[in-house]
C-alpha cells in the first residue's frame, strides 16, 4: 500500500469533489430523495398492495424464486376470478439476497413505505426471524409459505406459517425409518450451515431414538460443498443401512453420487429441502431408491393438483416443486382470510388467518393451530427410475 | 489402512481441482502484482460454456459421444474463457492502469441492456438499450472523458471484486440461478485396484490437469512469449524499456490463466457434476489460498499448494470435525505463513531500500 | 470551554433528532440512517488501519462480528442479573447501562481478537497479510456458526433492542474524533510513517511492530463496538451478516471515499449504503449496476471521491 501515490488528477470531477464533499454529499441525498419520492403511494380505493420478500438472488435464488412464481399465479388467478373484495391486488417484491439484515430491511420498506397490507415470506426461517419482529411491531400480518423452524412464529401473534414445522417432519421420517424401511442403524449428514438441516437432523435423532434405532454416524458438510467423499468413506465404515441427511437439493445430488462410486448402496432420506426437479436431473440414477418427506406430490392424482402442475408448466415451462405450491397456498390463505375479514386492517386479518380451518390448498388441507402454524399431514416421496413416486402420508 | 489411501487419493483428487485454478492466480500476480478475484467467476464461466457446449444440437447429432467430444467441449471452454479473460483485461483491468477505449462504451452498453431487459423483457428493447449506452460511453470519451493515469494497486484490486460481483449476479440473470447438471461427456468406470476403489473420471481429471501444468511450464520457460511473461513479472518498467509490448504480454498472460480457469471448470464439473452462477466463489478462495501457500507467483508452487491444501482439507474432514471444513483451509494458511511468509516455494524477497 | 460546549450541543441535538426523525421520515429511512451510522464507525475504524497505516487488512467483518455477539450474549443471558441491583432506576436508565456494558464487552473481545490476529499476521506484508486477516475473517465466522449458545447457524435471535440514532451516532462522533486526535497524535505520526515506508520508520527508530499491532487492535475496538450497535438495533445476529463479503464492501467504501482520510471514509460508507438501498429500484440488476459503477468509479477516480490522504498537504 505504500506504492500508491496520490498523483495529478486529469478526470474532470476531479476539483469539485476534492475542495467540496460537502456539497457532493447534499447531491447524493438529494437523488436519493427525489428517486424514493417518486415510488407511488398505492391508490388505497382500487387496489390491495401485499408486500413479499425472499431471496431472489444469492445462493439460494431458486427457493425465493419458486416461492415468487407460486405467489404470482395466486395473485394472477385471483384477479382474473374478479380480485378481492371488488379491488385488484398487487404484489411489491423485494430481495433480500439470502442475507438476514437485507431481509429485515426490505421489510421495514414494504411496512412503512410501500405501506402494504400483509406480508408473505420467507424460505429461510433465519430470515423470516429477522424479518417478522418488524410485522409484529407494526400489526402486519406476516405468513410463511415454507420456513420450517419452530421458533418463528413464537415471534408474535401476527406471524403464521402454511407448512408443518420441523418437529413434525423429523418425527416423519424417523416413523418411516422405523416402521416402513426397518432399518435400525442410520448415519446422519447434515448441513452445519443450515439452521433448517440442523434442526431437523436433531429432531429425527431424537425420535428416531426414542424408537429404538441407532445413529451410528454423525457427519456434517457446508453448503457450497462439492466434494463429500471424506464424509461418506467415514460413513460407510461405520455400517449403517440409511443416510439421513436433511440438506437442501443443490448438495444432495452429488452426495448420492459420490456414495455410489464410493460403493455405499443404501437408501438415503431427506425433508422438504431436497424437493426440487433438479435433483433427478443432478443426482441421476444414483438417487434412484432414495425417500424424502414432502408438503404434497406432484403425481397426485386429485384435479386441484393437476391443475396446478399444468397451469404452472404451461406458465413457466418447469414442474412446479414444494415451495410454489406452498407461496400459491400461502397467498390463496391471506385473500381467504381478508375475504372473511371483509376488510384489510391487520388485526381483523390476523384473527381471519388464525381461524382458518380445512382450507383447501394445493399442499393439502390447512388448519391453523393455536401456535399459528398449520396442521397437515406430510407425504412421503420415493425416487424411482427418475420419476418421483408418492410412498404413503404420514398424518399428525 | 484401505480408509486412509481411500482419503489419500480423496485429497489428491480434490487438491488437483485447486491446484488449476490457483495457476490462474498465480500467473496473473506474477504479471500484474494484481489478486484477480474475478478468476474464480471465469472458472464458473468456463464449466456454463462447456455445458451449453456439450449440450448443443448440432454437437451433439454430429459428434456423437466420442472422446473427442470430449476435448472439443474443452477446447472450446478453454477458448471462450480465455475470450472473456481479455474481454476483462481489455475492459477493466486496463483502464485501471490508465489506457483504455471504449471501456465506458462497454459498461454503459451493459447497463444499457440491463436497462432495457428492465424496461421490456424483450429482445428488441435490450438491444435499443444496449444501443443507447454504447453511444453515450463513445461520445463521453470523444468528448474528454478518460480513465485517471494513476496507477493504484488497491483500486485495481476494487475494480476486481467488481468484476467479481458482476460476472456473479450477470451470471445469474443470464444463465438462471437454479444449478443445473452437467453432461458426463467423459464416462465414469470403477476401478478396483486392490481393496481401492478409484473412479476413472478422477484419474482422467488429473492426468489432464498434470498435462496442462506441463504445458503451461513449457509456454513460460521455453517460448518467447513466455519469456516476456517472466520479465515483465520481474520488472514491469525494465521490460517496457526492454521493448516488451508489456500490454499485450498481460493480455496474453490473462487469457492463458482464464483458458486454465476454464478448463479446470470443467474438469470439476465432470467430477462434481453440478454447476450454478456462484460455484467459484468458496473454491476461488481457497484456490487462492493455495496459491499463497505455494508462494504467489511460482507456478510449481500453486500446484503444490493446491495439492497440500487438497490433502489437508479431506483429513481434516476424514478424521477430525467435518464442521469446521471451510476454517481449515485459512488455519493451514495461517500455520504455513507464518513458518514461512512468502509460502513453500516462495522467494524471500529482499527489500531494497 | 469550547470541547465541553460541543459535546452537549451534539448530545441535545441527537437527542432531539432521535425523538423526531422517525416519525419524521418514517420507519424505513430512519433503519437506512442507522445503518449507515454504524457503517461509518465500520469505514473510520478500517480505515485508520489500511489507510493511515498502511496495513492492508480485509477481515474486518470478524472483528465487527466478535463484537455483535459478545453484546448480544452478555445481555442477552446477563441482563437479568445485572438489571437486578439496578431496579431503583428508570427503565430507560437500565437500558443505557445494559448497553453501554455490552458495547465496552464488546470492545474488549474484538480488540483481544485484534490482538491474537494482529501479532501473528503483521510479520507479514503486503498480500500476505491481505489475505491472512480474511482468512482469520473466516476462522471467526466458522467458528461462530458451530457454537449453539449463541445460536450457531439458527442465528441468535431475541436480543433487546438497546439501541438507537442516538446512540449510533454519539459513538460516530466518538469514532471520528478519536481517530482524528490519534492520528494528529504522535501515535498517528508513527502510523503515518509506517504507511510510508516501514522500512526508513524503522531505521529512524519508530517500533513498527508495536504500532502496527496498535493500530490494529484500536480498529478492531471500533468494530466490536459496531458490532454491538448492529446486534441491538437490528434484534437479531447471523453469520450469514459477516461474509467475507461484507469485508469487501467495507474495503469498498473507503476506498471510493478516498483511502486515508476521515472524510473520505464517511463520504464512503454513506455513498455505498445509500446506493446499495437506491439500487433495489433495478431489481435482479441491483448488483450489477452496483458492480459496474464500482468499476467504473475506480477506473476514472481512483484515489476516491474525497482523495485527500492525511500527512499530505
Amino acid at each position: 500500500m505504500a506504492n500508491s501515490r496520490d498523483l495529478q488528477v486529469s478526470s474532470p470531477l476531479g476539483g469539485f469533489m476534492r475542495r467540496k464533499p460537502w456539497l457532493f454529499l447534499l447531491f447524493v441525498v438529494g437523488v436519493f430523495a427525489l428517486t424514493s419520492c417518486t415510488g407511488a403511494r398505492s391508490d388505497s380505493t382500487s387496489e390491495i398492495v401485499i408486500g413479499e420478500f425472499g431471496s431472489l438472488t444469492g445462493t439460494t435464488a431458486t427457493f425465493g424464486i419458486s416461492t415468487k412464481n407460486g405467489i404470482d399465479m395466486a395473485v394472477d388467478d385471483l384477479n382474473k376470478a374478479g380480485g378481492l373484495l371488488g379491488k385488484k391486488v398487487r404484489v411489491i417484491v423485494e430481495d433480500d439476497q439470502g442475507k438476514p439484515e437485507e431481509a429485515q430491511t426490505v421489510v421495514t420498506k414494504l411496512i412503512t413505505k410501500d405501506q402494504v397490507s400483509a406480508i408473505l415470506g420467507e424460505v429461510a426461517s433465519s430470515r423470516t426471524m429477522a424479518a417478522a419482529p418488524v410485522a409484529q411491531q407494526n400489526g402486519i400480518p406476516l405468513i410463511s409459505p415454507s420456513s420450517t423452524n419452530p421458533k418463528v412464529t413464537e415471534i408474535g401473534d401476527y406471524i403464521f406459517r402454511v407448512c408443518f414445522i420441523d418437529p413434525f417432519q423429523g418425527l416423519v421420517m424417523a416413523k418411516f425409518a422405523t416402521n416402513t424401511l426397518k432399518v435400525k442403524n442410520v448415519a446422519i449428514l447434515r448441513d452445519i450451515k443450515n439452521d433448517y438441516s440442523v434442526g431437523l437432523a436433531e429432531v429425527f435423532v431424537e425420535n428416531f431414538k426414542k424408537m429404538g434405532g441407532n445413529i451410528v454416524a454423525n457427519e456434517s458438510y457446508s453448503e457450497g460443498d462439492t466434494d463429500f467423499s471424506a464424509q461418506l468413506t467415514s460413513i460407510k465404515s461405520k455400517n449403517p443401512q440409511a443416510v439421513f441427511m436433511p440438506g437442501y437439493y443443490t448438495e444432495v445430488g452429488l452426495v448420492v453420487r459420490q456414495a455410489r462410486k464410493l460403493g455405499l448402496n443404501i437408501p438415503f432420506m431427506g425433508g422438504d429441502g431436497w424437493d426440487s426437479p433438479s435433483l433427478i436431473q443432478i443426482g441421476g440414477e444414483a438417487v434412484n431408491g432414495s425417500y424424502y418427506s414432502n408438503h404434497f406430490s406432484v403425481s397426485d392424482p386429485s384435479p386441484k393438483i393437476q391443475k396446478f402442475v399444468s397451469d404452472y408448466k404451461a406458465r413457466y415451462s418447469a414442474t412446479p416443486d414444494a415451495l410454489a405450491g406452498l407461496g400459491y397456498d400461502a397467498a390463496s390463505v391471506l385473500f381467504d382470510a381478508i375475504k372473511r375479514a371483509n376488510s384489510t386492517d391487520g388485526a381483523k386479518v390476523r384473527d381471519a388467518i388464525a381461524a382458518t380451518k380445512d382450507f383447501d390448498g394445493i399442499t393439502g388441507k390447512i388448519t391453523i393451530d393455536k401456535d399459528r402454524n398449520a396442521v397437515k399431514p406430510a407425504v412421503v416421496l420415493q425416487v424411482k427410475d427418475g420419476k418421483l413416486q408418492y410412498v404413503e402420508t404420514i398424518a399428525p | 489402512m484401505e480408509t486412509f489411501l481411500q482419503q489419500l487419493i480423496n485429497g489428491v483428487s480434490q487438491g488437483s481441482a485447486y491446484a488449476l485454478i490457483a495457476l490462474g492466480y498465480t500467473m496473473v500476480y506474477g504479471v500484474l502484482r494484481l489478486i484477480n478475484f474475478a478468476h474464480s467467476d471465469v472458472y464458473m464461466f468456463g464449466a456454463f460454456m462447456g455445458f451449453y457446449l456439450a449440450n448443443n444440437e448440432w454437437i451433439k447429432t454430429h459428434l456423437g459421444d466420442s472422446p473427442l467430444t470430449a476435448v472439443l467441449v474443452l477446447l472450446g471452454a478453454m477458448a471462450l474463457s480465455a475470450g472473456v479473460g481479455i474481454l476483462i483485461e481489455r475492459f477493466a483491468y486496463r483502464p485501471g492502469r490508465g489506457k483504455s477505449r471504449f471501456a465506458l462504451a462497454f459498461w454503459l452498453g451493459i447497463a444499457g441492456a440491463a436497462a432495457g431487459q428492465l424496461v421490456n423483457a424483450s429482445l428488441a428493447s435490450t438491444l435499443i438499450g444496449a444501443a443507447a449506452g454504447l453511444i453515450i460511453g463513445i461520445v463521453s470519451e470523444k468528448v474528454g472523458l478518460r480513465p485517471a493515469q494513476e496507477n493504484s494497486r488497491l483500486a485495481l484490486l476494487i475494480i476486481a471484486i467488481g468484476v467479481s460481483l458482476f460476472l456473479e449476479n450477470g451470471g445469474q440473470q443470464v444463465f438462471g440461478a437454479d444449478p443445473k447438471f452437467f453432461p458426463q461427456i467423459i464416462e465414469t468406470r470403477l476401478l478396483d485396484i486392490g481393496p481401492l476403489r478409484i473412479d476413472s473420471q478422477k484419474l482422467i481429471v488429473l492426468g489432464v490437469a498434470v498435462v496442462l501444468m506441463v504445458l503451461l511450464n513449457v509456454i513460460v520457460n521455453y517460448t518467447k512469449t513466455g519469456k516476456g511473461m517472466r520479465a515483465v513479472s520481474f520488472n514491469l518498467d525494465a521490460a517496457k524499456l526492454m521493448g516488451i509490448n508489456t500490454d499485450r504480454i498481460i493480455a496474453f498472460t490473462f487469457a492463458l490463466g482464464s483458458a486454465l480457469a476454464g478448463a479446470g471448470g470443467i474438469l470439476v464439473s465432470l467430477l462434481y457434476p453440478k454447476i450454478d452462477p456462484l460455484m467459484g466463489v468458496m473454491p476461488g478462495l481457497k484456490a487462492f489460498v493455495a496459491a499463497v501457500l505455494g508462494g504467489i507467483g511460482n507456478i510449481t508452487g500453486a500446484m503444490l499448494g493446491g495439492l497440500v491444501l487438497g490433502m489437508a482439507e479431506v483429513m481434516a474432514v476424514g478424521y477430525g470435525e467435518s464442521t469446521y471444513r471451510d476454517a481449515i483451509a485459512f488455519i493451514i494458511l495461517v500455520l504455513i505463513l507464518l513458518l514461512k511468509p512468502t509460502g513453500i516455494m516462495g522467494k524471500g524477497m529482499i527489500e531494497k531500500v | 470551554m469550547r470541547k465541553w460546549a460541543f459535546w452537549l450541543a451534539a448530545i441535545v441535538l441527537l437527542i432531539v433528532l432521535q425523538a423526531t426523525l422517525r416519525g419524521l421520515i418514517g420507519a424505513y429511512y430512519y433503519q437506512i440512517v442507522i445503518l449507515v451510522g454504524i457503517n461509518i464507525i465500520l469505514a473510520v475504524s478500517l480505515n485508520l488501519i489500511n489507510g493511515v497505516t498502511g496495513q492492508f487488512s480485509i477481515g474486518h467483518a470478524g472483528f465487527y462480528a466478535i463484537g455483535g455477539y459478545t453484546s448480544a450474549a452478555l445481555v442477552y443471558y446477563g441482563g437479568a442479573s445485572i438489571r437486578a441491583p439496578l431496579r431503583f432506576l428508570p427503565s430507560m436508565a437500565q437500558d443505557t447501562i445494559l448497553l453501554l456494558l455490552g458495547l465496552i464487552a464488546a470492545a474488549v473481545m474484538a480488540g483481544l481478537a485484534g490482538l491474537a490476529v494482529g501479532i501473528p499476521s503483521l510479520r507479514l506484508r503486503g498480500d500476505y497479510l491481505a489475505i491472512v486477516t480474511l482468512g482469520f475473517g473466516e476462522i471467526i465466522r466458522v467458528f461462530i456458526l458451530n457454537i449453539d449458545a449463541i445460536g450457531g447457524s439458527r442465528g441468535f435471535s431475541g436480543i433487546p433492542q438497546l439501541s438507537n440514532l442516538f446512540w449510533v451516532y454519539l459513538l460516530v462522533l466518538a469514532t471520528i474524533i478519536t481517530v482524528r486526535n490519534l492520528i494528529r497524535s504522535s501515535y498517528g505520526r508513527a502510523f503515518i510513517s509506517i504507511r510510508d515506508d516501514e522500512i526508513a520508520a524503522e531505521a529512524m527508530g519508530v517500533d513498527t511492530t508495536r504500532y502496527k499491532v496498535l493500530s490494529f487492535v484500536i480498529s478492531s475496538m471500533f468494530a466490536g463496538i459496531a458490532g454491538g450497535l448492529f446486534g441491538h438495533f437490528t434484534m437479531y445476529l447471523h453469520p450469514n451478516s459477516f461474509l467475507f463479503t461484507t469485508s469487501f464492501y467495507l474495503i469498498i467504501m473507503i476506498v471510493v471515499g478516498g483511502l486515508g482520510s476521515i472524510e473520505g471514509s464517511v463520504v464512503g460508507a454513506i455513498l455505498v449504503t445509500v446506493t446499495l438501498e437506491v439500487f433495489r429500484r433495478f431489481g435482479p440488476f441491483r448488483l450489477v449496476y452496483f458492480a459496474i459503477v464500482l468499476v467504473l468509479i475506480m477506473i476514472y477516480r481512483p484515489q476516491g471521491l474525497v482523495g485527500k490522504r492525511y500527512g499530505y498537504s
